[in-house]
């Protein structure tokens, strides 16, 4: 059997995170199965990835090819669906990300195959079946599903699990050079804008400091850049923010934006509308700011501080410096 | 320009959604529309064919009162609307619907596929690059910006991307989904409501698509729904009082203590 394969995510010569994350639930599944479990990296030029993976899969599937250099949809679903199809592993896991988002339900259309997007848990049930669980209705509601056949596509959201402790073995590395027929490439990727710099992306981040029209005015935000650099986290943003152009689309948490899930939330002068905590509610630990005391966000916070944000802001990025020694 | 919309009837997100005490289903609040992102793609399809002309066909997949949302198609502008609604064909997952909705838009002319960035209900994102893969053409997702170049036949588009923003080029015909930011979509005006309100709409029925009942709605799909789940509940809110100094000093007590979060 092919195994359980982990789609082994990377941009600029890093992996994403969240592959850590289902390396670890993967080593779980796999193991509950008696199968193997396996990376698999597409791009060019893929052996220090591979090296860096070889801890955690007990085999890295390497495509390489200088099409795959650039991330297009048509050239990657090519070659991934004529890998799967040859080695038909059971299950694919992948990060619910832009990138996974875009190709996989190519995938499951191009290898007539069922997905699962978004899941926030895999298990194992007797007689070896996955049950996967989604969030519907912006998570009003989970849904238990499981597939009726293989390969099984799943796409989890990020930081849902917590990443794979590295073993002393090592994987098996196997490099393919694939040949893609370039006039199955239809897309044409012109350009690629780089907008975030070095920045974390708030999908990955373990804190986020998240801002709303309270602040007032965009040069505010520096209140939360502090608190956030304290923390070593990010700051995200309200769609009413974004929209006014205060701050990044890429930052914007909610329904219309990114779903996030770190481990401590910071919703400081935003109300919580539905949309936006659609996009925030499997957070761990949330701390609402609002001096409004009937501000919805309260019914989805662990901690409410019913304050002035620009009296309390200051003083508890300058406590937790003093705090954390920084 | 002949451009297929794909549009969806969709609880409002405000609206009140449980989940039945023995896992069977889930009870939502008779309050429904067009999905956001779709109302997106069917502007994005009335602005292309205000520029080029041609004709807009908007599609929807579901029980009857999809009709509502055919209907505010059509005050928007929209040329024609065809919905499915045969029981068969209902209650399956995002494959075997988007392969039903290939199947219909298959029995049109085409040069553009747009709908949804998702659905509000499964909030998937999957029902576009399939319908896209059976028809197969390309797909590009999460569209914030199209251009039509209908001379060479092809579309230039930007796409919300890791860390910023993609510029792409399709050739036509393509499947896009829209996402937040590609427009704001028109009110309709009164006359397209009163035209709405008279408008015929085609239905397709199994037969007419080419299909049989076991490829489409639940015996098509390739997930099996097992129960639905009440989410976890965060516990109450703990308010932390008193003047702003004691206010921080506690958060950080509780932060670091209780929640274990520093
Ligand atoms: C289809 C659709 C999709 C959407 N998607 C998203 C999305 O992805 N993300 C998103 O965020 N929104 C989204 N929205 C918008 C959402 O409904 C709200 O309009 C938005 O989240 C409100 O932003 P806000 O909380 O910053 O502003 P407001 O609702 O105006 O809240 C500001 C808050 O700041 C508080 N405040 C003011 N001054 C202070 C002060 N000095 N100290 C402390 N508190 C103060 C106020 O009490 C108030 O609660 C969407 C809407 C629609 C219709
Ligand atoms: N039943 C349906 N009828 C018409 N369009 C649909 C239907 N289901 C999904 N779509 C389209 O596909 C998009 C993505 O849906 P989903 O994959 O379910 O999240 C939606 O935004 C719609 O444009």
């Amino acid at each position: 059997m092919a195994g359980i394969w982990v789609y082994a995510e990377h941009h600029d010569g890093k992996l994403k995170k969240v592959t850590f994350e289902l390396l670890g639930k993967g080593r779980e599944l796999a193991q509950g199965r008696g199968e193997e479990l396996g990376a698999i990296l597409l791009g060019k030029d893929l052996d220090p990835l591979a090296e860096e993976l070889s801890p955690y899969a007990d085999r890295v599937h390497c495509l390489e090819s200088p099409m795959l250099e650039v991330y297009n949809c048509d050239a990657f679903l090519e070659a991934l669906s004529s890998f799967s199809a040859e080695r038909n592993p059971s299950m694919i896991m992948a990060g619910a990300t832009y990138q996974a988002r875009d190709l996989f339900p190519a995938l499951a259309g191009r290898l007539q195959k069922g997905i699962v997007v978004d899941c926030l848990g895999v298990e194992l049930a007797d007689g070896g079946r996955f049950l996967l669980r989604k969030p519907i209705y912006g998570g009003k509601a989970l849904v238990e599903v499981a597939f009726k056949e293989e390969p099984q596509l799943v796409l989890v959201r990020p930081r849902t699990f917590p990443p794979a402790e590295p073993r002393s073995e090592r994987a098996e590395v196997s490099k393919e050079q694939v040949e893609i027929d370039p006039t199955k490439v239809r897309l044409k990727v012109l350009e690629v804008m780089k907008t975030t710099g070095e920045k974390v992306d708030i999908t990955e981040a373990d804190v986020i400091v998240c801002g709303g029209r309270g602040l007032k005015d965009p040069e505010n935000f520096k209140l939360l850049e502090e608190l956030a650099e304290v923390l070593g986290g990010v700051v995200g943003a309200t769609r009413a923010v974004v929209d006014a152009g205060w701050r990044p689309q890429e930052d914007q948490v909610g329904k219309s934006g990114k779903t996030v899930s770190p481990n401590l939330y910071f919703a400081v002068g935003l109300s919580g509308a539905v949309h936006h905590v659609m996009g925030m509610d499997t957070s761990k630990v949330v701390v609402a700011i609002n001096r409004d005391p009937m501000a919805p966000i309260f019914q989805y916070a662990d901690y409410g501080l019913v304050a002035d944000l620009f009296q309390v802001v200051p003083l508890l990025a300058e406590e937790l410096k003093k705090e954390l020694g920084k | 320009m002949e451009i297929v919309v794909l549009v969806k009837r969709v609880p409002d997100s405000e609206a009140q959604v449980q989940v039945k005490p023995d896992g069977s289903g889930v009870t939502v609040e008779e309050r429904y529309g067009m999905n956001f992102f779709d109302s997106l793609a069917v502007e994005e399809a009335l602005r292309i064919k205000e520029k080029f002309g041609g004709r807009v066909t908007a599609i929807s997949l579901g029980p009857s009162q999809s009709v509502e949302v055919l209907r505010t198609a059509i005050a928007m502008g929209v040329d024609d609307a065809i919905l499915l609604e045969e029981e068969a064909l209902l209650g399956g997952d995002e494959y075997a619907t988007a392969r039903a909705l290939a199947a219909a838009v298959k029995t049109l002319p085409y040069d553009l596929v747009l709908c949804g960035r998702e659905a509000f209900d499964d909030s998937s994102g999957v029902v576009g690059p399939v319908v896209a893969q059976f028809l197969g053409i390309p797909s590009v997702t999460m569209v914030t910006k199209v251009e039509v170049e209908p001379e060479q036949r092809k579309v230039k588009v930007e796409r919300e991307a890791e860390g910023g923003r993609e510029l792409i080029e399709a050739p036509l015909p393509a499947l896009l989904t829209a996402q937040k930011g590609l427009n704001e979509p028109r009110v309709p005006p009164v006359m397209g409501v009163v035209k709405a309100m008279k408008a015929q709409i085609k239905k397709l029925d199994l037969g007419s698509l080419g299909l049989g009942p076991e490829e489409v709605g639940q015996k098509g799909a390739k997930l099996e729904v097992l129960r639905y789940i009440e989410p976890p509940k965060r516990r109450a809110v703990k308010y932390i009082k008193g003047e702003p100094p004691e206010m921080v000093k506690e958060l950080i007590e509780l932060l670091k203590t209780e929640a274990k979060a520093l």
